[in-house]
């Protein structure tokens, strides 16, 4: 029962959206229903649809399992935006400075520069609360426009590719990742979804095997629950926010193996569509645990995918309205008391309970 | 160098320092109400694209103004409902509405006017570069003397600080944050209005660009008081003013331009560097953030 009840709430929320939605679809006159048909409908075939959706979906499941791992020991990280730009980065500087190397070494040195960017990136704020005590979420956002600024400086003077737009020169052949058209029969390689894709399945079960069954995922979570006893029982606070914040840095930073290896094979100035804010979306929705983060990633791949459809063939929705569904699904989520009291109002909860 | 600093960049300071004045002096009254307000930023687009439409349609920038001001009110309504009814959090529902705000006047303007994301472009007599300006520097003293000279300011102060022993002198805790978050709302929506009726003249998709955060780092950084926050607000459009400025004219030794990326992350970079307790220290009220729970 438990287990319902974590997914009645989400479910709830995701349907009140929509029915805030389509509200406001009839409001400007258009008609919510082929609107809807359209966003899910163009999202769900094959094998542009699925292929982008996975696409879609890999950058959020990184980003949903770093505001997890954050979350999980108390801690919001606002900056996962920052860190899979940092990384990003990070990760086409090496693909493009070791360029001649062999792919048994560039690949390991790319990966490790995602995650290790990431990771540093994330650690800042870590450190400075747990240094100075100062608030990581004010860090965080801040620390965002200082990493955007610093790689369009570094991309701009120093690795931009002639031309009128802003992006690095190519890394090297070697640091290329396959796309997963390689292996599926039927699924094209124009379609980017790649490899990126099952790495972040397997970071999900990482984190999932990290928190819940090791001991240092243990102290993590209990710094997250109850400090004070997580304290008492001899667990350094300050010790665990700069592990958890490292290790969600680095969960974001793997965006950049998706981005740049997998799909442009070069840094391009602010690609990211708000990746690291939808990841807290994708998290809170996803209950803050991984396989609800896998779901939640979906779900919001799906309104993506579906948006740039939706936008070409209605008269009036443009693809914003996936913003407004996404906006509304984490107020809903994040005031949850707002339906338990309408549920208790009705005497549903109570049975909901038992 | 010389030319730099010149009667041009004094009035670019003040034009750009204008939006980040409302929007903080608005963050402060929430902040200070104990309300944590990342969503300045959703509140002053909500506000830019408003003003935008409304004179758009009726042909008369003040009353665009004031719905401006009334559409940031509403998103704040929704954050205060949200955070201080319903005990969400505030920093998620603050993002939440930041989401929102970006498809929402898009989403809007795409159906009311066929555009990609924008408002029509208003004619030259439809716009008020000036009023904002004032309204904004008015109210550095108003704001000043409403938070510490009058029983409403005090009583806002206490619940930010200590909202237990505001409660049992008999002040309601969350009417007083409701006001604090409203009047937040309503600044940040004025704020957005300059910049779509006052600085340029239309609204553009996600046209504050990040204001609203350096509005947030300007309140920290000005520590959460009137006249400090002005400053920061000063000193941050300073900033902005002369990365416009600069752009192709100053060079370096080398003969290249000086990356205005520098420059731009100046201010987050102080907030940082304030946050931590470097510069003096910066203290938030005591119970920023922290949900209100009466006691039965």
């Amino acid at each position: 029962m438990i287990f319902l009840r974590q997914l009645l709430f989400p479910l709830i929320a995701v349907i009140a959206a929509f029915i805030v939605g389509g509200i406001l679809i009839l409001i400007i006159g258009d008609n919510p229903i082929e609107a809807y048909r359209l966003l899910l409908g163009s999202a769900l075939s094959w094998p542009d649809g699925i292929g982008y959706t996975l696409f879609y979906a890999t950058p959020l499941i990184f980003t949903g399992l770093a505001v997890l791992v954050a979350f999980r020991c108390g801690l919001l990280n606002i900056g996962a935006e920052g860190q899979l730009y940092v990384a990003a980065f990070a990760t086409a500087w090496v693909g493009i400075s070791f360029a001649n190397m062999t792919a048994w070494i560039l690949l390991p040195l790319c990966f490790l520069a995602a995650i290790l960017a990431g990771g540093v990136w994330g650690a800042i704020p870590g450190i400075l609360k747990a240094r100075f005590g100062s608030h990581e979420v004010i860090n965080t956002i801040m620390l965002n426009f200082v990493a955007v600024a610093l790689c369009s400086y570094f991309t701009q003077y120093h690795y931009k590719n002639p031309g009128p737009i802003m992006e690095t020169t190519a890394i090297g052949g070697g640091a290329h990742i396959a796309r997963l058209g390689r292996f599926v029969p039927g699924l094209p390689e124009r379609i980017p979804v790649n490899v990126a894709f099952l790495l972040a399945l397997l970071c999900c079960l990482l984190v999932y095997l990290f928190l819940w069954r090791t001991k240092w995922g243990y102290e993590l979570r209990a710094t997250g629950t109850n400090p004070t006893a997580a304290a008492y029982g001899g667990i350094s606070i300050r010790k665990q926010i700069i592990i958890a914040m490292t290790i969600s840095g680095s969960l974001a930073g793997m965006v950049g193996i998706n981005e740049v290896l997998g799909y442009r094979y070069r840094y391009y100035d602010g690609f990211s569509d708000n990746y690291g804010f939808t990841g807290i979306a994708v998290a809170l929705l996803g209950r803050n645990h991984p396989v609800g983060v896998v779901v939640a990633a979906l779900l919001f791949a799906v309104l993506q995918r579906g948006g740039i459809h939706v936008d070409g063939f209605s008269e009036y929705v443009t693809k914003d309205i996936v913003q407004v569904l996404q906006g509304t699904i984490i107020l809903f989520v994040a005031a949850e008391a707002f339906f338990s009291g309408s549920f208790n109002r009705f005497g549903l909860l109570k049975r909901a309970k038992v | 160098m010389s030319e730099l600093f010149s009667v041009a960049l004094f009035w670019s300071t003040i034009r750009l320092s204008t939006p980040l004045i409302l929007a903080a002096l608005g963050g402060m009254f929430s902040e200070r109400a104990g309300v944590i307000n990342i969503a300045l930023e959703g509140m002053m687009l909500a506000g830019a694209f408003t003003a935008a439409a409304v004179t758009h349609a009726v042909g008369n920038p003040f009353v665009g103004l004031a719905a401006g001001m009334a559409a940031g009110a509403l998103i704040a309504a929704i954050h205060a409902v949200a955070c201080i009814s319903y005990k969400a959090d505030q920093v998620v529902t603050g993002t939440a509405i930041n989401i929102l705000m970006i498809g929402m006047p898009a989403f809007l303007s795409g159906a009311f006017f066929l555009s990609s994301g924008s408002t029509p472009q208003l004619p030259k007599e439809d716009l008020i570069p000036w009023t904002p300006i004032v309204i904004a520097f008015a109210l550095v003293p108003i704001a000043w003397y409403v938070l510490y000279k009058t029983p409403f300011g005090l009583r806002l102060r206490s619940v930010g600080e200590n909202p237990e022993a505001a409660d049992a002198a008999g002040v309601s805790v969350a009417r007083m944050k409701y006001a604090g978050v409203l009047l937040s709302g309503a600044l940040a929506g004025i704020g957005g209005a300059y910049l779509s009726i006052g600085q340029s003249s239309l609204f553009t998709r996600n046209m504050t660009s990040g204001r609203g955060f350096i509005a947030l780092a300007a309140l920290i950084f000005g520590k959460w008081r009137p006249v400090q926050t002005l400053l920061a607000c000063l000193l941050f459009g300073f900033t902005e003013a002369v990365s416009i400025q600069m752009q192709g004219v100053v060079k370096l030794p080398s003969g290249e331009d000086i990356p205005v990326q520098f420059i731009q992350m100046v201010p987050y970079l102080l907030t940082i560097i304030v946050l931590a307790g470097f510069i003096g220290s910066s203290r938030p009220p005591q119970a920023l953030g922290i949900p209100y729970q009466k006691e039965r």
